[in-house]
């Protein structure tokens, strides 16, 4: 995947990110957990970014946003956001940067908030650091904020604790924490797991409307073909650390071409298919810690692998906004 | 405050039960109240008369009977080594011992809540190990060895404190009582020369409890800012971007505070219990040495008002303690 040129970098994106590479250093070894990401975001636009569990896509949106845990390093690449690049900033410079021109929002919404200090002052925290707001001034758009997310009696609900909420409203309540300060970027990192089908869509509804009220760009991270297929523009599919396939929703669903997408798409139910037809996807992720990890990490459970394979990978266009990194597609 | 009433009333029980097991256990003991105090010359005839005296020749439910009902009138009895009513006594002794307890678990507080935070911030560091070596040394250093080790340091080698007489220079005289408090009620009344003379009789045991109380909050902060550090509304807090101020001190270790609250009911008890001690080395006048003198002259009435005092001052700690928590979690207002 080197000499990788995103398929979508459009003059107005917002997220650039190329050959992004991550590791973590466990006791049982280096796991190379991403590998030469690459992909960029547009203004206004939302990603999918799709795979089973621990295919990356989480890693991705801590990497970036500087959350990574000790363990963890970026080893390459680079991603600028709004032109700045995020990989060599300073801890202080990132943490600038989070909550106010990217933001972030988490699957478990209850866990995910403060369980001892009211949702009011929870989001007035965010505006006081970033907009650099007085307590009263906060306190006053933080309701603002409550009311943008359509929770009702805003102002009473400010003063209300995450366990008096339902999951439904505290996940309105992240969304008004990572909005709060009109960032360019929100990362949602499975944001409806958890929540009940009307919730979900209903939270899903409030971040399709702040995204293009405000021209912000959204990375959708989630598992769910179904959600990713209803709410994103684009999906990328990644597969143990790489982006194996992007393409425009449409595109990606119809005539999907890499074989780990295939799969992924034959492996997920539709209202019209028969549950027999569903077929899971034969072997399990690679493990990442292993030195003489292949080309295309996807190979071992590929049936259509060819000798070639064993080539270093790289990206393929296969027409304009489709890419993919396969020496066979279909 | 319902709730609160409730609790109060859930440990009368408790109180009942420390009312009978002191009572039956002084009468149990070894040692007999009268002969110790008929002197060692006495004739069977005159311990016979003490003891009638003393009520001590009735059988035991009769005795508790009118215990009881002199306990409901406030009355808990005579104590025959000071010739004085035991709750004159513990009274007049319990402000010196409250006065220690709380200094020496201020000074833990204040050495072990910052230890913990720091180790548990920057695990690994020189502070985490710090933390180590102090947690490992309070646990295992008893009280009045820490006690003795501070006076031969300090006042025998060095000379810098007072000689461990007590709460105030023999010649001195004690600030007007107010809350019994000879720092606060030296400082009511501007009396700075009292309180400095206070303060450097106190230092010494107050830090012997301090270094004995330091160990648990230190483990428990140190733990339970761990345990909060992990959680996921830090990780929404970091990724917010918040300043690391607002992120350890109003995030982290609000929420860290709550067992930590909890673990200082414990600690004070066990300050309680080790007060005895400490009152011994230092010639302290509370209440646990008072009860330790009634105890070896086998005076029942002191002792039984000493645990009785100590189980409601139990009773009450542990109230505070709900009151704190609740102030701090609103979850605990609502249950």
């Amino acid at each position: 995947m080197s000499a990788a040129t995103p398929a979508a970098a459009a003059s107005q994106s917002v997220l650039d990110v190329t050959d992004f590479s991550v590791e973590f250093r466990t006791r049982a070894g280096i796991v190379r957990a991403l590998d030469r990401v690459a992909f960029s975001v547009g203004r206004g636009e939302t990603m999918a970014l799709v795979g089973e569990s621990g295919s990356g896509k989480s890693v991705t949106a801590y990497a970036l946003l500087g959350l990574l845990d000790a363990a963890g390093r970026i080893t390459g690449g680079s991603a600028r956001l709004e032109g700045t690049e995020l990989t060599s900033a300073s801890p202080a410079a990132l943490s600038a940067i989070r909550g106010k021109r990217a933001a972030m929002i988490f699957q478990n919404p209850r866990a995910a908030l403060n369980p001892i200090r009211n949702v009011g002052k929870q989001i007035g925290d965010v505006l006081r650091r970033h907009a650099g707001l007085g307590a009263r001034a906060a306190a006053a758009e933080a309701i603002e904020m409550l009311r943008a997310v359509g929770i009702p009696d805003p102002a009473r609900r400010a003063g209300a604790y995450p366990f008096e909420l339902s999951g439904g409203m505290c996940q309105r309540v992240m969304i008004a924490i990572a909005v709060a300060t009109r960032p360019a970027l929100l990362i949602a990192d499975e944001p409806t797991t958890g929540l009940d089908v009307t919730t979900q869509a209903v939270v899903m509804d409030i971040m399709g409307r702040l995204a293009a009220e405000t021209g912000m760009a959204t990375i959708l991270i989630t598992h769910d073909l179904a959600l990713a297929a209803e709410r994103s523009g684009r999906i990328a599919v990644m597969h143990a650390g790489h982006i194996v396939e992007d393409a425009p929703t449409k595109t990606l669903l119809l005539y999907p071409r890499h074989p780990y997408t295939r799969r992924l798409l034959a492996a997920t139910p539709t209202a019209a298919g028969n549950l027999a037809d569903l077929r899971s996807i034969p072997g399990n992720l690679p493990d990442l810690r292993r030195d003489d990890l292949p080309p295309c990490r996807f190979a071992a459970r590929c049936d259509r692998r060819l000798p070639a394979c064993e080539a270093p990978m790289q990206w393929r266009e296969l027409e304009p906004h489709h890419r993919v990194a396969c020496w066979n597609p279909a | 405050m319902r709730g609160l009433l409730l609790r109060l009333a859930g440990s009368l029980p408790a109180l009942v039960a420390v009312i009978i097991v002191t009572f039956v256990l002084t009468r149990v003991l070894p040692g007999d109240t009268a002969t110790y105090f008929a002197g060692p010359t006495a004739s069977a005839e005159s311990i016979a008369q003490i003891r009638a005296e003393l009520g001590l020749d009735r059988p035991l439910p009769e005795q508790f009977w009118s215990y009881v009902q002199a306990l409901v009138h406030g009355d808990l009895g005579m104590s025959l080594t000071t010739g004085q009513p035991v709750l004159t006594d513990i009274l007049a002794r319990l402000p010196a011992s409250a006065e220690l307890t709380l200094c020496g678990l201020l000074i833990g507080m204040a050495i072990a809540i910052p230890l913990g935070i720091i180790a548990a911030v920057r695990q690994g560091s020189l502070a985490d190990h710090a933390c180590r070596v102090i947690v490992t040394a309070g646990v295992s250093l008893p009280v009045f060895f820490t006690g003795l080790l501070l006076v031969y340091v300090f006042y025998f080698l060095l000379g810098w404190s007072p000689a461990p007489l007590g709460r105030l220079d023999a010649f001195a005289s004690p600030p007007p009582a107010v809350t019994g408090f000879y720092l606060i009620d030296a400082a009511l009344i501007g009396d700075w020369e009292t309180w400095r003379g206070a303060a450097a009789q106190l230092i010494l045991p107050a830090v012997t409890l301090g270094l004995f109380a330091l160990a648990p909050i230190a483990r428990i902060t140190r733990a339970s800012m761990l345990a909060v550090l992990g959680a996921e509304f830090i990780r929404t807090a970091r990724a917010s971007g918040l300043s690391s101020r607002t992120l350890i001190l109003t995030y982290a270790l609000r929420n860290a505070l709550l067992p930590v609250v909890t673990t200082l009911g414990m600690v004070f008890s066990f300050l309680l219990g080790a007060n005895v001690l400490v009152e011994k080395v230092f010639a302290w006048p509370g209440i646990g040495s008072y009860a330790v003198e009634a105890l070896i002259a086998s005076d029942g009435a002191p002792v039984q008002g000493f645990v009785l005092t100590m189980a409601i001052l139990y009773i009450l700690l542990n109230l505070a303690i709900d009151l704190v928590n609740r102030a701090l979690d609103p979850r605990a207002r609502h249950t």
